[in-house]
């Protein structure tokens, strides 16, 4: 039976997307109840393996050549794998539950659901994979749930035109992690964690083959967690169901990355330069989302921002050589930010799909539950004591204090930054006076959307004490450090909090235009402007090319007779097609003359 | 029973020339065909390497000419396909308007060529099954064909005869470069004289090249390729899906089944040119799709792109990416039809295939872009349908290929390139699934009806095999490698050492199972030093 627990973990969401997709796609409420038992079934299935020790999973051969390649279909069951698993299907539940209130009339909601469940399946793929190809396996299936999720609504333009940006800028990444793993399986002869692992020193002689396959795996996670300078497709991706942000765009399968990154910490801290470069893309990648997330006005986009920062926060620690900090970041922010996306969720709602925070104002009076799980989530992602996120951020300033004392700097300034957008958007949200008629009219959500955030925000105020805690955080800390990097912390927070409210109080447009920042640092234009001077100009001169010279000189030489065929040709321009396919019988009797009589 | 899956759809069509009613005798015949397939494939022996069912007609004994076939591992998948995509075809082409006998003996024709010619252990029958099959598609492009026709039949016809020319010159200098003793048309003796190196390394090299050209222009192999997608888009979907889902990979699998084992030193000669020109094929033909404003031209040429993957995996010659190159024919084949039957169907709907013009169908639909999602997504390799295990397999083989510790070489560099045209793929088929089923619609598709219950049969029948294939590709790998074991001396090239000075291949004995079988002192002789 225990051996069975991972693959029910595992397979019970896929079976519940089969089933929709094949059977239920027309009665709505049949689907969603299938796909959260399937949910359900998932979490208590990782909660009796997280209870659970030596488990063996059955395996088979995925491929399976002897001698030249295998792929075995195998589990990974460490403490890090069965933590995750508790915590995807937990929050994966609860976001379940939730889109039931979110989704109640929408069209597609069995399509959203069997998509739904497919993510499921695929990000708990990703947890126990044991090996690289199945891993990358799995990777894919997420960015493909991710796509078709964000694109619920086809029918919209940009919903479309973001679900394409999301895939593509992925494969990008995925590129380069594909290129990372071929180059590890070639130096180690493997593609087994536990098979590498003990392989990776004797590399020791080939640095820099190492420095660019670690830095090729982490391509990997530079796509799925949006890290500069592939982060453009994150704030987009917003276009979708907003359970799906949360889930899928804040959650889990952005912080699959950081995950995939702890997985295979093996490679990556092989090469000191590979961990630096790492570090620094981290850093650059939460300061750049923080300074942006200052000047959005979408409550959807600030938070899509802030999660940016946030992982690369959690980067910044997988740089620093520390799995245990990373890990513990992306458990809290899980829960934190998991819980801002469904609060958010809840007042769009209300808004009927308002998103600008400048049409909102005084919602604290009308959404009282909403407003309470928010500030808990918001003081979370401030890193405010004793919420959940001071303890994960506090221990990745301290290590970089450790460490590295610029990307500490640059640390510190993002923490000032969040505190000062996170502020400014809840003053404008919640406070002040309303600013539309549909915010006067809003009121309070069902339970069934409130029930989670309720669940959610208790994990985001107590995630870091007790349990979490003590799984993560067994962290190299000098004396010292321990209370002089809080100090600063709390201090930037504080001066940050401070200037968004003096700033925005009882506004109602924004004071400060930055218009750089508004822009994003304009990274889709420029990006739109290289794709059509490169990529799109090469395609156009290909296609010019293509039909005008290669088909023509093809054409035109060949009828000049080129290589004997001339007479060929002057039957085909006399005759018609019949003819010409008469020629191929006198080919087949050819064969038979030639083998005849000249052997 | 190999004879009744090769029979079945021509005698079929011999029929329904004659006047049996056209749509249910052609059905009948590709089910039976599909039926037949699936029951060789119950009762395949997969331990055994060589040839089964095996049945010979002697033609003439002087010059070893018979009428042999019989299928191994290879052969088997190549028939499975050609019999799925055959029911699929003439499942959805429905009722046609001039000459409905004609169109669907034209069909059964190109299924039952394309299976005599996967199934032929003899050379002659081999090359005459291909061009049986050959010639109903310039009929179906010139007579049913849409836009223009004439000239596109036209194209393909002077195109495809010249590359058969070319590939019976090189079939021709083979069975001549053999001693005369060991003359045959039998491939299995072809097979067991060449591995003892009786065809000199100078021979191998021409003929190589002779076969490289020929299936080349077939198979599309950039810069011979510009018949495709004007064919493909002007063909009636059911012709389109059988030429580019089962006739196309006769020029792979002669490749593979020819000049992999026959020419060994000829495929390691020509190595780099071939993977200059699939490179060719991925990245430049790959940005000529980007640009392209239709449906079907995009799919023509991503089928000329995708045939760049396939190349690579021949390229490489080792046992992995052989065995990719085999799973992702199959996964091609499957998907390409499925894609093109889809448009053909959108064509006959709207009447249009420009991407400006379409936009949104996934409303009116649903059925039909969830089909087309399929296709799109096995096209650009998503885990889970075959195209992904086929495509990995094939990279892992070919940067395997020649790898030196901390080095790039040919093949490391190809590979790279190859997984960057993964991104082109995504690229544009992303963008024309994005063009045609999602957005905005216009008004004047209100009206358009989603696929009928009836014609649902085939596409899920296709992503049935997709799905299949994509989760367990091991049941199609263990049916190929033993073959394939046998074509492939071992996962790197021959070394210096292991060519004899005058150029002539010689494998080590141990390393060739032949060796053991092959007949002795009766005319084969190893070409010494």
């Amino acid at each position: 039976m225990n051996s069975l627990l991972p693959w029910i973990t595992l397979l019970a969401p896929l079976f519940s997307a089969v089933v929709i997709t094949l059977f239920t796609l027309r009665w709505k409420a049949v689907s969603s109840f299938i796909s959260i038992g399937a949910v359900l079934v998932s979490f208590t299935c990782s909660c009796l393996i997280f209870t659970q020790s030596g488990i063996a999973a059955a395996e088979f051969a995925w491929i399976d050549i002897s001698g030249a390649f295998k792929v075995p279909f195998g589990f990974t069951l460490d403490q890090l794998s069965k933590t995750m698993l508790v915590l995807v299907s937990g929050v994966g539940a609860t976001i379940h539950i939730y889109s039931l209130g979110y989704m109640r009339d929408d069209e597609g909601k069995s399509r959203y659901f069997a998509a739904l469940s497919l993510f499921m399946f695929a990000m708990l793929g990703i947890v126990l994979a044991n090996n690289f190809v199945m891993l990358f396996i799995f990777w894919e299936l997420v960015g493909f749930t991710s796509y078709v999720l964000i694109g619920h609504w086809f029918y919209r333009d940009a919903a479309a035109d973001a679900g394409n940006k999301a895939f593509i800028t992925t494969r990008i990444g995925d590129f380069g992690f594909m290129i990372g793993i071929l180059m590890v399986w070639m130096a180690t002869g493997s593609i087994v964690f536990s098979e590498i692992a003990p392989r990776i020193p004797s590399l020791a002689s080939h640095p820099a083959f190492v420095t660019i396959a670690a830095l090729l795996i982490f391509c990997g996670a530079v796509g799925k967690s949006a890290q500069f300078p592939l982060h453009v497709w994150l704030p987009d991706a917003m276009e979708g169901p907003t359970p799906i942000s949360a889930l899928i765009h804040a959650a889990t399968m952005v912080a699959a990355g950081v995950y995939m990154l702890v997985r295979v910490a093996f490679v990556i801290q092989a090469s000191q330069t590979a961990l630096l470069v790492v570090a620094w893309i981290g850093a650059i990648t939460a300061a750049m989302a923080a300074l942006i997330a200052t000047q959005q006005n979408d409550i959807k986009r600030i938070l899509a921002y802030s999660t940016l920062s946030q992982l690369g926060y959690m980067i910044m620690a997988v740089g620093l050589a520390s799995n245990d900090a990373a890990m513990f970041h992306l458990f809290t922010h899980a829960f934190f930010k998991a819980l801002l996306f469904l609060g958010a969720g809840s007042i769009i709602v209300m808004l009927h799909h308002e998103q600008n925070i400048w049409k909102m104002g005084g919602l604290s009076r009308k959404l009282p539950v909403t407003f309470f799980t928010f500030t808990i989530g918001a003081l979370a992602l401030i890193g405010c004591p004793p919420f959940s996120g001071f303890f994960s951020k506090d221990a990745i300033l301290a290590l970089a204090y450790e460490r590295n004392l610029p990307i500490f700097i640059v640390g510190l300034s993002t923490a000032f930054l969040t505190a000062f957008y996170v502020v400014r958007l809840l003053v404008i949200v919640f406070f002040g006076d309303t600013r539309s008629e549909v915010a006067r009219q809003s009121k309070e959500s069902p339970l069934v959307m409130t029930g989670p955030l309720i669940v959610l925000a208790i994990f985001a105020a107590l995630g870091g004490f007790g349990f979490f805690a003590r799984n993560f955080l067994a962290l190299p800390m000098e004396k010292g450090v321990t209370l002089f990097v809080p100090a600063l912390a709390f201090g930037a927070l504080v001066v940050g909090s401070g200037l968004a409210i003096a700033i925005y109080r009882n506004r109602t447009g924004e004071p400060i235009d930055v218009e750089v920042l508004r822009q994003k640092f304009y990274f889709d234009e420029i990006y739109a402007w290289l794709i059509n001077w490169t990529q799109e100009l090469l395609a156009r001169v290909s296609a010019f090319f293509d039909r005008w010279i290669i088909d023509t000189a093809a054409v035109d030489g060949s009828s000049r007779g080129t290589w004997g065929i001339g007479a060929l040709l002057r039957l085909i321009q006399v005759g018609n097609l019949q003819a010409y396919v008469f020629l191929f019988g006198l080919g087949v009797v050819a064969v038979i003359y030639f083998a005849v009589f000249r052997s | 029973m190999v004879l009744f899956v090769i029979f079945c759809p021509i005698i079929a069509a011999i029929l329904i020339m004659a006047g049996a009613p056209a749509r249910k005798a052609a059905l009948v015949a590709s089910v039976l065909a599909f039926a037949a397939a699936l029951f060789l494939l119950a009762f395949f022996d997969q331990s055994q390497r060589d040839f089964q069912h095996v049945t010979s007609f002697t033609i003439s004994p002087e010059w070893h000419l018979s009428f042999t076939t019989g299928i191994d591992g290879l052969s088997l998948v190549m028939i499975l396909l050609a019999t799925i995509v055959t029911l699929a075809a003439v499942w959805f082409t429905g009722t046609i308007e001039k000459y409905e006998n004609a169109f669907y003996a034209c069909l059964l024709f190109i299924s039952g060529g394309a299976i005599g010619a996967f199934a032929s252990i003899d050379l002659f029958f081999f090359y005459a099954f291909h061009e049986l099959a050959l010639i109903p598609t310039f009929l179906l492009i010139g007579i049913w064909g849409s836009g223009n026709r004439v000239a596109a039949a036209w194209k393909i016809t002077i195109y495809l005869a010249i590359g058969s020319f070319i590939l019976l010159l090189g079939l021709i200098l083979l069975y001549q470069s053999f001693p005369v003793a060991a003359r045959s048309f039998d491939i299995r003796a072809l097979k067991a004289a060449a591995g003892l190196g009786q065809i000199s390394a100078d021979a191998q090299r021409h003929v190589y090249l002779l076969l490289l050209i020929g299936f080349g222009i077939l198979i599309s192999l950039f810069p011979f390729h510009t018949w495709a997608p004007e064919a493909y888009a002007s063909a009636p979907a059911p012709a389109a899906m059988l030429h580019a889902g089962v006739l196309k990979k006769f020029g792979l699998y002669g490749l593979l089944r020819l000049a992999i084992p026959l020419l060994p030193e000829g495929t390691h000669h020509w190595a780099n040119l071939l993977v200059v020109l699939l490179l060719g094929n991925i990245i430049y033909v790959g940005l000529v799709t980007i640009a392209q404003k239709r449906l079907d031209w995009m799919l023509g040429y991503s089928s000329v792109m995708h045939m760049g993957y396939i190349f690579l995996g021949i390229a490489s010659a080792t046992i992995l990416s052989t065995t990719g190159a085999v799973v992702l024919m199959f996964a091609h084949g499957l998907s390409i039809a499925l894609l093109f039957a889809l448009a053909g169907e959108l064509r006959k709907q709207t009447g249009t295939l420009v991407f400006d013009e379409l936009g949104g169908l996934g409303k009116v639909m649903p059925f039909a872009s969830l089909a087309f999602g399929f296709g799109v997504f096995a096209a650009i390799g998503l885990p889970g349908l075959a195209n992904f295990a086929g495509e990995i397999m094939i990279f892992f083989g070919a940067f395997k290929n020649g790898w030196e510790m901390a080095h790039f070489h040919l093949f490391q560099i190809a590979t790279v390139l190859a997984l960057w045209g993964v991104v082109i793929s995504t690229v544009y088929m992303l963008r024309a699934y994005r063009k045609t089923f999602m957005g905005t619609m216009s008004e004047r598709w209100k009206e358009i009806a989603d696929l009928r219950p009836a014609q649902r049969v085939p596409v899920v029948l296709v992503v049935g095999g997709l799905l299949c294939y994509g989760f367990f590709p091991q049941s199609l790998v263990r049916m190929v490698t033993p073959v394939l074991h046998s074509y492939v001396t071992s996962d790197r090239h021959l070394t210096d050492e292991e060519r004899c000075s005058h150029g002539a291949v010689r494998r080590p004995p141990a390393m060739d199972p032949e060796y053991r079988n092959a007949p002795q002192g009766n005319g084969y002789k190893v070409v010494d030093k």
